[in-house]
């Protein structure tokens, strides 16, 4: 008894050390707080959720592709749109998770907000598998938000400057309606055509809908489009301006900076000049 | 005393002299030659700037397309010659390769530079640019340069040829040439190419066009001789 007891011991202590060390040999990790995920449970739900549009091989060629306007990420490029750290680095898994925690605004692409924090954690870092940049690479140093300053009419008439002067007009639009004049020539980095943000739309931007996440886009660009960093050109204070001026562009959404522009009576005089232009098509040309 | 101390003098020149000879590498073959085309070249389309008066203004009569850019003799210009296999990789130089942005084109068309080179992006115009490289095997950046802003420090650590747009401009289009070694050539008017220096041994040597492709040929060098080594493209009407 004591001997079948004892070798049933041995063999399940040789199998508890072997397969999860087999396993963890190929497995990547993610990090995400106090979460870590693993690439092999992430494949399970990868070819669940996911392979559909990104594609039995990561690189966004999945069977639906071919019908979505804005296309799959491809995780082979190791290039994307959402992230904390510099143009051309490596996302944090953090990026990775939030991103799908969130969806991104205007695509296909919903909230995974359903799975489990754990499941997402997961996916991210089955996601890592795909692209060789992972093994060589770390993720680039996240830039730091600075807090928040205080929400002025200073602010917002700076990041009005600051607008012009960096000529985000010439893509987005006077108005920010994504109707400047080098708009419709835009190409994505795989010559697809792609329109620039429409800050009229409502309050959600591409990465989120909060002030920290207007921030980054700029201050990181979006990889893989025509959107720039602007990190080497812009200070962190005249950042938060910009941000408070955007969302003025925002006029079809309330938010603190739009009340407190509308507060003025240049504010009310432009955002009402808007709001005439808007016409049923929304083109702005009467019929 | 004087004559000893003369003597003395004249072995520290001769010292200094040999010693400053025996300091570069010693002068190796060479391979050099045209690179030409055959057949008629698509015209180049003037590029209209109305979109950017700032830049639109400093050209009398518009400047062309430089996608193909056809030479006196029909020779063949921005091809980048360079040796392919059978050198060693070099260690990058220190002086930094510049790209500049003038008149809203980029000045050179092509850029040649070593693996992990520093390249310096300067925009001289009047207008923001933005500078978005299109690697495939290097780390695709993207980043807004306006008028009177810094250079933009960067390199590569792969060789690649890389094409650079900028989105604002649709227009605007250049390349950079990302080499191994130091042994590379870009063509000007004329199409001539010297690629010097090179010690014996078997060579590839390659000639890159951004419309018309890569062509290679194989070179033997045994001394310090120079071997003639030219390059046709077939021009494609379209």
């Amino acid at each position: 008894m004591r001997r079948i007891h004892f070798a049933r011991m041995v063999v399940s202590v040789v199998f508890a050390a072997g397969l999860p060390l087999a396993a963890a040999a190929q497995q990547i990790e993610s990090h995400v707080g106090n979460l870590t995920g693993h690439s092999e449970p992430g494949r399970q739900l990868y070819f669940r959720y996911c392979w559909g549009c990104h594609g039995p091989h990561g690189d966004g060629n999945g069977e639906n592709a071919p019908y979505l306007n804005i296309n799959p990420r491809n995780f082979v490029a190791g290039v994307f749109k959402c992230r904390s750290t510099p143009t051309g680095t490596l996302p944090l898994d953090s990026d990775l998770f939030n991103s799908l925690k969130r969806g991104f605004n205007f695509t296909n692409m919903p909230s995974w907000a359903a799975l489990t924090d754990q499941q997402r954690a997961d996916l991210v870092a089955f996601i890592k598998t795909f692209s060789p940049r992972w093994k060589s690479e770390k993720p680039g140093d996240p830039i730091q938000v600075p807090p928040e300053p205080a929400l002025t009419i200073g602010s917002i008439k700076h990041g009005g400057e600051l607008f012009q002067k960096l000529e985000c007009w010439k893509c987005h639009g006077q108005e920010g309606r994504g109707d400047g004049p080098s708009a419709s020539t835009l190409t994505d980095s795989n010559d697809q055509p792609i329109r620039p943000y429409n800050f009229t739309s409502d309050n959600r931007s591409k990465c989120g809908k909060t002030n920290q996440d207007l921030y980054k886009i700029f201050m990181t660009g979006l990889d893989g489009t025509p959107m720039p960093s602007f990190a080497d050109v812009v200070k962190p204070d005249d950042a938060w301006d910009l941000v408070h001026y955007l969302r003025t562009l925002q006029y079809n959404s309330p938010s603190p900076e739009l009340t407190l522009w509308e507060s003025t009576p240049e504010g009310r005089t432009v955002v009402a000049a808007k709001a005439v232009k808007q016409t049923d098509t929304g083109s702005g040309v009467k019929p | 005393m004087r004559g000893r101390l003369a003597v003395l003098a004249g072995v520290v020149v001769l010292a200094a002299a040999s010693a400053a000879f025996a300091g570069p590498k010693p002068a190796g073959g060479t391979i050099s030659g045209k690179v030409t085309y055959e057949g008629t070249p698509a015209k180049m389309k003037p590029i209209d700037m109305s979109k950017e008066p700032s830049c639109a203004k400093m050209y009398t009569t518009p400047p062309v397309a430089e996608t193909v850019v056809a030479g006196s003799g029909n020779s063949l210009e921005d091809v980048v010659v360079y040796i392919s296999a059978g050198a060693p990789d070099d260690a990058a130089p220190s002086t930094a390769a510049v790209f500049t942005q003038k008149g809203c084109r980029y000045i050179p068309h092509v850029l040649a530079f070593q693996v992990n080179q520093e390249l310096k992006i300067v925009n001289e115009d009047q207008t923001s640019h933005n500078i978005h490289p299109l690697p495939k095997l290097n780390r695709e950046w993207n980043k807004s340069q306006p008028p009177g802003t810094p250079a933009i420090s960067e390199k590569y650590d792969k060789a690649e040829f890389i094409p650079v747009k900028c989105n604002v401009h649709p227009w605007m289009h250049g390349n950079f040439a990302v080499m191994k070694n130091s042994h590379y050539a870009v063509t000007g008017d004329g199409g001539a190419f010297t690629l010097a220096n090179l010690p014996p041994g078997k060579y590839t040597v390659s000639a890159w066009h951004e419309s018309y492709g890569d062509q290679s040929q194989e070179v033997t060098i045994s001394g310090n001789e120079t071997k003639a080594v030219n390059f046709v493209f077939k021009a494609k009407p379209y």
